[in-house]
């Protein structure tokens, strides 16, 4: 049985959108963005073991504007697709349901993956002597 | 297969990959910062360290396993279409073997050729 041509109700044109649910979702989209993203992964590693030539290829694209935006992307993806992932574990032991509870750990989701995030970015271009 | 004990342990394994990624995600994520704009002698020396071996490994064989079973469930919710949706899960069952694969033989390779 294929899609069929029974209207449905509608949900996301007339739902609220709450911290829940757009936390919810955005699990989802960050975790297909970090699977996408083991391509660029399998891409390094690869250079790396062929050499100078291909790894300083990827570098470069790294290095462009354009490859920054992908990794800062995937980066916040990373960190916040981990702290959420944190979150939904606490749910699976059975911690954390009461809807406060939900809401303050949603907040501290988004916090600490902006923090992680830009931490990580620090990091990195201290690491390149960008502040020395 | 009965098809509820098959959910049941992609779900466990779901969870348990996502334990062990937590701590190995801020090991890769700590390697991967200091390694920002390195040159390729650089990276491979990181690679050639057998206690970074073996976490990299260990990373990338959960991180292909996780994705392949996140990337599933999203399949399962949105596709209906019954050939396409076999057909598209076990594309990513490939996908995600033969990738892992990849950075696996990638990773030796640096390690004996280092």
């Amino acid at each position: 049985m294929g899609t069929s041509d029974r209207p449905l109700s509608p949900h996301l044109q007339v739902y609220k959108l709450q911290l829940t649910s757009v936390l919810s979702i955005l699990h989802r989209i960050t975790g297909l963005a970090l699977a996408l993203g083991t391509l660029l992964l399998v891409w390094w590693l690869v250079a790396a073991a062929l050499g100078e030539g291909a790894f300083e290829i990827v570098q470069n694209i790294i290095a462009s504007w354009f490859g920054r935006v992908i990794l800062l992307g995937w980066s916040f993806s990373l960190f916040y697709h981990l702290c959420n992932g944190i979150r939904h574990l606490f749910w699976d032991i059975g911690l954390g349901f009461k809807l406060s509870a939900t809401y303050l750990s949603g907040w501290l989701v988004i916090t600490a993956s902006i923090v992680l995030t830009l931490g990580a970015w620090i990091w990195g271009y201290a690491s390149m002597g960008a502040f020395s | 297969m009965n098809p509820s004990k098959e959910v049941i342990k992609h779900w466990w394994v779901q969870r348990l990959t996502a334990v062990v990624l937590v701590p190995l995600t801020f090991w890769f994520v700590s390697s991967i910062a200091g390694l920002v704009g390195a040159d390729v002698n650089t990276v491979r020396g990181w690679v050639a360290n057998p206690i970074a071996l073996v976490l990299l490994l260990i990373t990338i064989f959960t991180v292909f396993h996780h994705a392949q079973l996140g990337v599933r469930v999203v399949l399962e919710d949105y596709v209906h279409a019954p050939w396409l949706k076999g057909f598209s899960i076990a594309l990513t069952k490939i996908l995600a073997v033969t990738l892992g694969t990849v950075c696996f033989v990638a990773v030796i390779t640096i390690f004996f050729t280092s």
